[in-house]
């Protein structure tokens, strides 16, 4: 792809200047998910200072530092622990939504991998803030890697007296639980991940009322993602000024962005937000060797997709949203010119109507009848006015649904139409995929058979 | 092996006789291991999906007698605990191989190869999606996105990471498991079978030495953002490990990918190394 110097500063293009990593800071130690390794690069540092605060300046001071979820919605964390009610006389519980199933999305997987004590001292933060005792780790089952360190990770926390009784001394009791699920993106969900972790069928609930005042067991409940909860840690450790000398005033601080694709280099990059596509791009080598970016998402397939056009967006949940799309994950999935758009939706719409639970109507039969009419469009076998019904049945869809699964299934749907109809419109008039498949897999230019070299 | 044989998908007629219990040995010793799973939770019922992972390592899937288990120890109907245990993918409902070799076809990984690869499994092993092969060894299927994108295209073998595999990787890892050859991921511990894999979801770690460990820390595209901010010079991700990192090799980020070093093919890409990190481990 082509890569420009952009509005940079003089010095904004190093990776140096333009990465921030936290979290991933000491991946690359050994033994990186090890608790005397995390005590080595600061942790339960920012544990310490956390119960030298009483509860409700603990949870004033995260508001402040403007930390927003990184689950997708970016729903301000700090917010949602105050909207626990306090000497209500029930239980209190911490939900860590650690089912990362949005397709693009490896992130939470990869961190808790490397670094899982991140968010077993962010969860005892968190609880000593909500005044909760019970923490649950819902962890999507098809990782047991991740599953294995997680149980290690409670196991040392324990024994260190981070977990337990009377937790450093501070009078808080703690008990975290290790929950592994079974297979069913609907419970990425925070009220489907309730119901789920109850154990029933993952189905979202209505709300209100919200989680936060009947949640699990009908006790107040806050549900944050890994990587929200990963980050507090280090906001209370050094400060929330340091947090908010990145990102921008409404998006402060840093995060994990996942690249991956059709790029050079592939993997997590740790960044402040608000970097854009092309500097992470510049950075690691561009789109592969003798191709062109032709769509991305930005944040898993939810998201509106965007094309070069959009590479110097701001990824912040501002910045997206004005472009008409979402932060959602950061999950930057990059397609070249060999991929296949109606291909790529079919696919992901596939996807939305297995995972669609079926509770909503529009949901479950709309997602049924697009794949229907995407996999007529994609074997050639479409008409016209097949392309004008898909638009139709996502917008049936969207906004009609309990969740937002719905709404994720139709925004494949509406923004490949908006930017690449011409491609359908190919489908169905010259009966079929005008792309060879072939050309767009990991080994297509590494072939042994030169006359096929790209 | 298993105490009920399997259920057939939808049945119109008579209805079943209620399920068969388990042996009495099996029955008590999975109630020990499920008394201590309800002690988990505040509420009994939340222990239904780690106990449907307890039954399916007694037998491999989701039986009529293990939701009846569920059921009488959770004092819910069998219709209550079967609506759950359908609802689950990762529930099987009926026998499968020891070793379930999940090929993501979402998009992403379809893209950059999954479907090439899962169309070769197919036609080598002779079965299709959701199939167990002959010998009962493997059962294959297509999975969706298990967040390792930039891994991609992966492959997952009892939940275990097989990372940027290729046709021919894909091939060899699955020969290497039929033939009772060693096989380790990319990422995760060295394979255990299907069963035992179900007993570390219902909540019981893994008490084989060095499983934890294995593989070492994260996986090389997971520090390609942390290289570039220490200032290394941006690179192709080196290729996938071909197994666990030395142990006396130390990993301070800094040991690879100077400016100095050529460019490294991933092994996904490498003609003259097609097979992935997979089949290398297996030989």
């Amino acid at each position: 792809m082509t890569t420009m110097a952009t509005q940079l500063g003089e010095n904004g293009t190093s990776p140096e200047k333009l990465l921030a990593p936290v979290l991933s800071a000491f991946w690359d130690q050994p033994e990186s998910w090890t608790l005397a390794t995390y005590e080595r690069h600061d942790g339960y540092q920012g544990l310490r200072k956390a119960l030298a605060m009483a509860p409700d300046d603990l949870i004033a001071y995260v508001k402040d530092a403007g930390l927003r979820g990184r689950g997708g919605a970016g729903f301000p964390t700090g917010m949602k622990w105050q909207f626990i009610p306090q000497g209500d006389g029930k239980p209190h519980y911490l939900v860590v939504n650690a089912d990362e199933s949005e397709p693009g999305t490896c992130k939470d997987i990869p961190l808790l991998f490397a670094n899982p004590h991140a968010l077993i001292e962010g969860i005892v933060i968190a609880c000593y803030a909500i005044r909760s005792q019970q923490a649950f780790i819902y962890l999507r089952g098809e990782v047991v890697p991740v599953l294995r360190r997680l149980h290690e990770a409670v196991r040392e926390a324990y024994a260190a007296g981070y977990l337990g009784t009377n937790i450093l001394g501070s009078g808080l009791d703690l008990d975290v639980v290790v929950h592994a699920g079974a297979g069913a993106y609907i419970c990425g969900e925070e009220t489907a991940l309730l119901d789920s972790l109850e154990g029933r069928r993952g189905q979202p609930r209505l709300r209100p009322p919200f989680p936060a005042v009947a949640g699990l067991y009908a006790c107040p409940t806050v549900v944050n993602n890994v990587e929200s909860i990963a980050s507090v840690p280090s906001i209370l450790n050094r400060g929330k000024d340091w947090f908010k000398s990145m990102g921008s005033e409404k998006s402060p601080g840093f995060t994990l962005y996942s690249l991956s694709g059709h790029v050079t280099s592939p993997g997590q990059y740790e960044a402040p937000l608000g970097i854009t596509l092309r500097q992470l791009l510049d950075m690691s080598g561009g789109i592969r060797a003798g191709h062109r970016l032709k769509f991305w998402t930005p944040g898993g397939s939810s998201t509106p997709m965007f094309t070069e056009e959009h590479l110097d967006v701001p990824l912040d949940y501002e910045g997206v949203g004005a472009a008409g799309s979402m932060l959602g994950t950061k999950a930057l999935q990059c397609f070249d010119e060999t991929t296949c758009v109606v291909r790529a939706v079919t696919r992901w719409t596939e996807f939305y109507a297995h995972e669609s639970c079926g509770k909503c109507t529009p949901c479950r039969e709309g997602t049924y009848w697009l794949v229907q009419l995407l996999r007529d469009i994609e074997a050639g076998k479409g008409r016209m006015s097949d392309i004008d019904k898909l638009n139709d049945i996502a917008d049936t869809i969207n906004g009609k649904s309990f969740c937002a699964l719905g709404d994720g299934a139709a925004s494949p749907i509406f923004s490949s139409l908006k930017h690449f109809r011409a491609e359908y419109e190919e489908h169905v008039t010259g009966k079929g995929c005008p792309l060879d498949p072939a050309k767009s897999t990991a080994w297509a230019d590494q072939n042994p058979h030169p006359e096929v070299n790209a | 092996m298993t105490a009920t044989p399997p259920n057939s998908e939808v049945s119109l007629g008579m209805p079943q006789l209620p399920a068969p219990d388990y042996p009495a040995d099996v029955r008590a010793r999975l109630e020990t291991d499920a008394k201590e799973i309800i002690a988990r939770y505040p509420d009994s019922r939340s222990a239904l999906l780690p106990l449907l992972h307890l039954t399916q390592s007694e037998e491999g899937f989701v039986s009529r007698t293990g939701m009846a288990f569920c059921a009488g120890l959770l004092g819910l109907t069998t219709a209550e605990v079967t609506a759950v245990a359908t609802f689950y993918s990762m529930y099987r409902r009926r026998p499968g191989g020891d070793y379930q070799v999940g090929v993501c076809t979402n998009t992403l990984c379809a893209v950059m190869g999954g479907d090439a690869i899962f169309d070769t499994l197919k036609e080598h092993l002779g079965v299709g999606n959701g199939e167990t092969t002959e010998d009962g060894g493997i059962t294959l299927e297509h999975i969706e996105c298990n967040a390792a994108c930039d891994f991609a295209p992966v492959v997952m073998v009892n939940w275990e990471f097989f990372d940027n595999q290729t046709p021919q990787s894909a091939k060899r890892l699955v020969d290497d498991l039929r033939d009772g050859r060693t096989v380790e991921p990319t990422r995760g511990a060295p394979l255990c079978t299907y069963k035992k894999t179900a007993r570390i979801l219902a909540g019981f770690p893994d008490e084989r030495p060095g499983a934890v460990e294995a593989t070492g820390g994260a996986g090389p595209a997971s520090l390609v953002g942390l290289r570039l901010a220490k200032g290394e010079a941006p690179q192709r991700v080196v290729r996938p490990r071909d197994g666990a990192y030395p142990r006396d090799e130390p990993r301070p980020g800094a040991e690879h990918l100077s400016s100095h070093d050529a460019p490294q093919q991933t092994s996904a890409s490498d003609p003259d190394h097609p097979a992935g990190p997979a089949a290398e481990e297996g030989e």
